[in-house]
């Protein structure tokens, strides 16, 4: 359980009576609208397309059973009954009204939960991996570390006006890397020095949008009392020396490519060296204090039942195929951790309904104590689910629509809401998921192909992560007509990359059959241990330009 | 006369100007009023400035704060121009003059100064701030006040609150 003390609940209070003051001012007039901008937007609020769009903040993606009860009652009252899950563990509310969003935030801050800058050029909510804690690879908990961070972040005096925004997360896992971190502007790996200490290996300068870039390490190791610290100093330098004359120049990747990794990471060290022993230093015991805000659930010895589970998936082959795809090893034994895919084909992928929403939370009660997860690739997570229960949530689920076993397959498309919602986006992306998922509904095909990310984006700005899918999908507008350009080979994990484009773009009726021909180069290419990513980088784009543009 | 905002909202009257940067070629056009003129011109004209308790400095957001390393308490009074409220260098370019050159005399903000941003700038260490003249100063009071506390250190408080909680 994420934990609140007294000075959270306190500050989130007051945030809402100063955004209740903000919003005031500004339909009385008294804000011009370019100067409310800023402040609506550190509080999640874009004015969009159709509405106002409120970005709701889901630190480290937990939410309680009362918080997504809370969630779909405020879908009810002050939307229309859905709300969106991001690709960076937020939930958005599409449709609420300018003067009733103070409300939504008090309501929001009565569960613990707020939108504190979800948007806007400042430091952005700290992401992690969704397994974090329940895991049995990694090196430690990073969500304390991340706790840290928000709180060292939230409203941070000097950095609230940044050139642009600002995106840090944590990964802990030695294998696997599901916090995206090489893509962000500070990503932050937790390793441990030779003496067994922790601390973290830091990328500085990754990111997606118009020029993606994987982030170089500007420090080795970083030991774990000096996070604060040296990220004050990553901060201070980019705030006094990124570019702020051109929006589309104003990444922290752009000030990094130009003095180089080297040349930033000696300024860095630089500002460091002045503030490394203040009282931002971490201790020993505030450490210990922040480990103690996520407590571990009170587990339960189980009963062996690898044979009555080995039987139950023997009957029953869709059982069998949800366990291989959609459950994972948990680092408690007799327990497992359940993703619950929110990918059902003709479903916009992290669209979620009220009822739905409370599903979940019925869900993580009966069979999660109380908790549940939102990742990055849309879906949610049961983190703590005993083995013996295991058929019975798989029963329990079906019916709902999250039983659908194609997790990192590539029917489990990770997509923004494109531009049926978006006023940023080029091109539809949701349609073109649905065309996509409809072409590879045969489930025997689909885990033949194996892991695949699909990423598709409606934008240059890249929500859908489009730069790291094995295929990423790309909405642009070309002279008034919606066209999706392909890139190959990009990847989010330890071995990030940034895709390449295969050539001119398609037409949305051709894209079912062109995801089609890439993935048939696939196989005929394969040898047999190879993931769709090996096979690419053996082989090169040739062979799939060929095919396609045959 | 400059209507000027103290940390605590209360307002007073001070005779202090701004003077630009002069056009090249150009030399500065003291008034004969207590003035603040460019930091790097207030160095260039050290040997002339330095004493007269009439001339303070101003540093435009773009400017580092280290050219007045180890001279920053000559002076009274130090303004840091904010060119666009958007533009956020000036919250460092405060920290800095405070916390790593030590500037102990009064530090005001200038230029596009709202009433939202306040907040960051008290804690940033600025103790006087001249709002934009559109901006009713009425409300400075409060906009300063919407927090009891902070999460991390700052100027105004060098003990974060992973600090306070553990003790």
């Amino acid at each position: 359980m994420y934990l609140y003390d007294q000075h959270d609940r306190q500050i989130a209070a007051e945030r809402v009576e100063q955004f209740r003051d903000q919003t005031r001012r500004a339909l009385a007039g008294e804000l011009a609208e370019d100067e409310f901008l800023p402040l609506r937007l550190q509080n999640g609020l874009y004015v969009q397309r159709l509405a106002p769009m409120l970005r709701i903040a889901v630190p480290y993606g937990m939410l309680r059973s009362d918080q997504l009860r809370r969630l779909a009652r405020i879908c009810r009252d002050y939307d229309k009954g859905y709300a969106h899950f991001t690709t960076r563990q937020n939930v958005q509310l599409n449709w609420p009204a300018l003067e009733d969003v103070p409300d939504i935030l008090a309501e929001l801050a009565e569960v613990e939960m707020h939108a504190n800058q979800t948007s806007g050029n400042c430091i952005r909510n700290t992401t992690t991996d969704q397994f974090s804690g329940v895991q049995d690879d990694e090196i430690a908990d990073p969500r304390p570390y991340c706790e840290i961070i928000r709180q060292w972040s939230t409203f941070h005096p000097e950095f609230a006006f940044l050139p642009r925004k600002f995106k840090v997360a944590v990964n802990a896992s030695e294998h696997s890397d599901r916090a995206a971190i090489q893509v962000h502007d500070i990503g932050l790996q937790l390793v441990r020095s030779e003496n067994g200490e922790l601390g973290f290996r830091v990328h500085v300068g990754g990111g997606l949008g118009r020029t993606p870039m994987v982030g170089p390490v500007i420090r080795d190791y970083l030991p774990e009392k000096d996070l604060l610290t040296y990220l004050e100093a990553v901060l201070r330098v980019y705030n006094r020396y990124g570019r702020r004359d051109n929006k589309f120049k104003a990444r922290i990747k752009i000030l990094v490519k130009a003095l180089t990794p080297e040349g930033f990471a000696e300024k860095v060290e630089a500002e460091w060296a002045h503030i490394k022993d203040s009282p931002t230093q971490l201790t020993g015991e505030a450490i210990e204090k922040f480990q103690t805000y996520f407590t571990e659930p009170a587990y339960q010895q189980v009963p062996d039942v690898a044979d009555i589970l080995a039987t139950q998936r023997f009957e029953n082959r869709p059982f069998d195929q949800w366990i291989a795809q959609n459950v994972d090893t948990h680092k408690k034994p007799g327990y497992a951790i359940v993703t619950l895919t929110m990918k059902k084909t003709g479903t916009p992928p992290g669209d979620v309904s009220d009822r739905q929403l409370e599903q979940i939370a019925d869900l993580a009660d009966d069979y999660s104590f109380g908790e549940a997860r939102v990742t990055h690739q849309q879906n949610a997570v049961l983190a703590d689910v005993r083995k013996d229960r295991l058929y019975d949530l798989w029963q329990a689920i079906s019916p709902m629509g999250f039983g659908t076993a194609n997790l990192n397959k590539l029917t489990d498309v990770i997509c923004c809401p494109g531009g049926d919602y978006c006023s940023l986006a080029n091109a539809k992306s949701i349609p073109v998921a649905e065309a996509i998922q409809r072409k590879f509904e045969d489930l025997d095909y689909l885990y033949d192909i194996g892991d695949l990310d699909l990423n598709i984006s409606g934008c240059m700005n890249a929500c859908g992560h489009h730069h790291v899918g094995n295929i990423g999908v790309l909405g642009v507008d070309k002279k008034g007509q919606e066209f999706y350009q392909i890139s190959l080979g990009g990847s989010s994990h330890h071995d990030a990359a940034i895709g390449k484009i295969l050539g001119p773009s398609f037409a949305r009726d051709a894209m079912p059959d062109v995801i089609k021909s890439i993935v048939d180069v696939y196989i005929d290419n394969r040898t047999q241990e190879e993931a769709f990513l090996d096979t690419y980088r053996r082989i090169g784009i040739d062979p799939f330009k060929e095919r396609v543009y045959a | 006369m400059p209507e000027v905002i103290a940390k605590d909202g209360s307002m007073t009257n001070d005779e202090w100007v701004v003077v630009q940067r002069p056009a090249d070629g150009e030399s500065l056009d003291l008034p004969d009023k207590p003035a603040l003129i460019p930091a790097d011109l207030w160095l260039a004209g050290k040997d002339h400035f330095q004493g007269d308790k009439s001339i303070g400095v101003w540093f435009d957001s773009h400017q580092e704060p280290e050219i007045l390393e180890g001279l920053v308490n000559e002076v009274d009074v130090i303004a840091v121009n904010f060119p666009k409220f958007a533009d956020g260098r000036g919250y460092s370019i405060a920290r800095l003059l405070r916390e790593r050159l030590g500037y102990k005399n009064e530090l005001r903000a200038i230029g596009d100064v709202l009433l939202d941003q306040l907040q960051f700038m008290k804690r940033c260490g600025f103790d006087r701030f001249v709002l934009r003249s559109d901006k009713n100063a009425e409300e400075a009071a409060r906009c300063l006040n919407f927090f009891s506390q902070g999460y991390q250190a700052a100027t105004d408080t060098d003990i974060p609150l992973f600090r306070r909680r553990a003790s």
